[in-house]
């Protein structure tokens, strides 16, 4: 019944439907090329925001900032999600994509959306940020370009969904879908509930726009927005951890430590992680504080305890895969001779450190309730979360990208040398910016605010001059950040373009099993990794926790110090 | 299509969960509890919790009775904007307005007494970041938040708006006098 063929690749036993292989070319080609405007982008909005620079005017640095957000967080991160989906479900399960059809009209909704919405705020009568609050107004294209963007992501939505129903039917996988597709289909789920949520606040809005709603209550336009903004971060964390797990299989062949853990904390995901959008209003008038403690806490912190899970199990994986192969010395032998020298391994491993020391640690400390007040709308919540959706989510893409030009644009990497650095450039000095942004935000220094000095107020108000260090330090660390995105840049488009070819493989007019002891093998394995004490994990968990605790209890002192208020 | 490599190990449920994961699962579930509890414990023996008391209002509604209160209370001008500096009575109301691009008016407060500061903007959504002390609230037009506070330092403090409200955003700048 299917018209597609089946490329086998010799080099990982993968197998790509055709039709799908095209799809997840044009959606990662899409993504990457979103980044890179978003990365420009993010150049004007550091050097306006590095005090001695102030390279642009209040105008232009709003406008960039309004693309850098929606570049980076929707398209770059969306357009990639797709990719993944439909490798994760197509190639990792050997079946035909249901509804090639579809997919496209996904990637060119998405595309003109991009477009749209881009072309939009370029002109300048858009920049209203990634959040667009009510009753501030954009031009009706920008919201109209989101709608079209967020339709289209729907559909890949469904087309992952349909696949996973092809391959039950044609019986291509016995017993339960790997855990990767696992993890990816936690990450679809959420990403339905994410834009459904999304399309009931956007549409009334672009109706709005156009006049045809006379009015939009700013509280509910927030309430309802965040449940799109934050929950869409929400599927990234769901996708990023699938890509980890990939990544760990197939570089070193590891296995969870349980499996069944790893799938109860995915599925603690999709039941609590919703409720985040509670994490923007604790600071809020209108919502009370049982509402905030509830939604904010993800009912009693459930997601975050599985996300602590994933944090365990992930690195243990790793090592008890290494100590089987022979790096049993010490605590941290696995460690340090894991293979760094490949991008692949060193950009996971860099992104699942940074993810949970300093994205998780300091997510839990900005939603807690009355610790919000400390830092909402300060340049913490931008430190925070460029700790998790860079160096989570962006850089685990970008390491699952190293993995696939070989395997999915059948080229040899370009520029190796450049290439095993980079992970190091980019976490590395990504790690730096957004401790330092934190800083200054711990200071209150403001986010989306173009000028420190305050000029044309009517009087001063002089920051601490450790803010302004903090600040300098964030123009300088996201220098670096941006040439680290832009070394991934060069070598993504330089291996596309001047890399070798390398060999496409049998075509197969047939699904075909899965080679054994291939990477395809390892990237599907089931069942947990055999019993072998993991004590480096162990060590490194309980200094997250120890870090945690610590982290966690400073702020409540800092609180306590400032003016009272009920 | 059915004999494909069976998976390794397909009864991947009945597998066993390794004690080391126990007590991390373990560890993380109350952690999680002293996370949430603590919400709690300071709602109740805290000093600083944000209030809940809000009102639906109107500009017109508010900007009278802020008005109102400006002109009674206001005892000096200042900077060429001649900005009113209103002393507020401890135990009483407070009317801040935030509107493109000011914090109006200027109060002045004692240490150690309670206000009831009512939060309102004019327009769009804009921030009311207490600086040096470091408290941030939203403000949200149409509703209006009342907040206690006590002031527990002396100096002068700057409302910083820290809400993007657009392209003199870096200019909205308050103040209040602490003594």
């Amino acid at each position: 019944m299917s018209e597609t063929t089946y490329r086998i690749c010799p080099r990982s036993g993968m197998q790509f439907d055709t039709k799908a292989e095209k799809l997840m070319r044009w959606n990662a080609v899409a993504g990457v090329l979103a980044l890179l405007v978003g990365g420009i982008m993010a150049l004007g909005v550091i050097l306006t925001r590095w005090p001695s620079v102030k390279l642009l005017d209040a105008e232009t640095f709003y406008l960039v900032l309004t693309a850098h957000g929606v570049d980076m967080l929707l398209v770059w991160i969306i357009f990639f999600e797709m990719a993944v989906l439909y490798f994760t479900s197509s190639t990792l399960l050997r079946c035909r994509l249901a509804t090639p059809g579809w997919a496209w009209v996904q990637f060119w909704l998405m595309a003109i959306g991009a477009v749209i919405g881009n072309v939009a705020i370029l002109s300048g009568n858009s920049s209203v940020m990634f959040t667009s609050y009510a009753p501030m107004q954009a031009s009706h294209w920008f919201y109209l370009g989101i709608i079209l963007f967020a339709v289209g992501a729907l559909i890949g939505c469904f087309v992952f969904m349909g696949t996973l129903v092809v391959a039950q039917r044609d019986k291509t996988y016995e017993g339960s879908i790997p855990l990767v597709t696992f993890g990816a289909l936690t990450a679809c789920i959420i990403a339905i509930f994410t834009l459904l949520q999304g399309a009931a606040i956007l549409v009334p809005t672009w109706l709005w726009s156009l006049g045809v709603v006379k009015e939009i209550d700013a509280l509910a336009y927030r309430m309802m927005w965040w449940g799109l903004g934050h929950s869409s971060q929400q599927i990234n964390v769901a996708a990023h951890v699938a890509v980890w797990y990939l990544i760990a299989g197939v570089v070193l062949g590891a296995k969870p430590l349980s499996e069944k853990v790893s799938r109860m904390a995915y599925f603690m995901y999709i039941l609590f992680l919703q409720l985040a959008s509670a994490h923007h209003l604790l600071s809020d008038p209108g919502m009370s504080s049982e509402w905030k403690v509830l939604n904010t806490s993800y009912f009693m912190y459930f997601a975050v305890m599985a996300s602590m899970i994933h944090g365990f199990t992930v690195p243990g994986a790793i090592e008890a895969a290494q100590r089987k192969k022979g790096f049993t010395n010490g605590m941290f032998e696995w460690l340090r001779k894991a293979p760094w020298g490949n991008p692949v391994f060193s950009g996971m491993f860099i992104s699942l450190v940074s993810f949970g020391f300093i994205g998780g640690i300091t997510g839990v400390v900005l939603g807690t309730e009355q610790l919000n007040m400390l830092m909402h709308n300060t340049f913490y919540v931008p430190g925070h979360f460029h700790a998790t959706v860079v160096s989570g989510t962006t850089l685990a893409f970008m390491s699952l990208t190293y993995l696939l030009i070989p395997i999915l644009f059948k080229r040899e990497i370009a520029f190796p040398k450049m290439a095993q650095a980079q992970p190091f450039v980019f976490g590395g000095s990504m790690a730096v910016l957004t401790v330092v942004m934190m800083g200054a935000g711990t200071l209150g220094v403001s986010r989306r605010h173009w000028d420190m000095a305050f000029s044309g107020a009517p009087f001063q108000y002089e920051w601490p001059g450790a803010a302004y260090l903090m600040m300098g330090m964030t123009g300088f660390f996201g220098v670096l950040a941006c040439i680290g995105g832009a070394m991934f840049l060069i070598v993504t488009v330089g291996s596309l373009l001047i890399g070798k070819k390398l060999d496409d493989g049998q075509i197969s007019a047939t699904c075909t099993p899965h080679p054994k002891g291939s990477v395809s093998d390892r990237a599907t394995a089931h069942g947990d990794a055999e019993h072998v004490a993991v004590p480096g994990t162990v060590a490194l968990a309980m200094l997250l926790l120890a870090t945690f605790v610590l982290y966690y209890f400073v702020n409540w002192k800092y609180l306590s110090e400032v003016w009272g208020l009920s | 299509m059915s004999a494909l490599l069976p998976p390794s190990q397909r009864n991947w449920f009945k597998q066993p969960i390794d004690k080391m994961e126990w007590l991390w699962i373990g560890l993380a579930f109350v952690w999680g509890m002293i996370l949430f509890f603590m919400m709690i414990y300071w709602h109740i023996n805290g000093k600083q919790n944000l209030s809940n008391e809000t009102y639906k209002s109107t500009r017109e509604m508010y900007s009278a009775k802020a008005e109102k209160w400006v002109a009674e209370n206001t005892v000096r001008k200042e900077t060429e904007r001649e900005i009113p500096v209103v002393k507020a009575k401890p135990g009483e109301d407070v009317y801040l307005i935030a509107r493109l691009w000011e914090w109006w008016p200027i109060v002045e407060m004692e240490k150690g007494q309670t206000y009831r500061v009512h939060l309102y903007s004019m327009d769009y959504n804009h921030g009311f970041s207490l600086q040096p002390t470091n408290i941030n609230i939203q403000v949200v037009p149409g509703y209006e938040h009342v907040v206690k506070m006590t002031p527990n330092q002396a100096g002068t403090f700057a409302i910083v708006c820290n809400e993007f409200c657009g392209i003199g955003h870096h200019s909205m700048l308050g103040r209040i006098y602490v003594k």
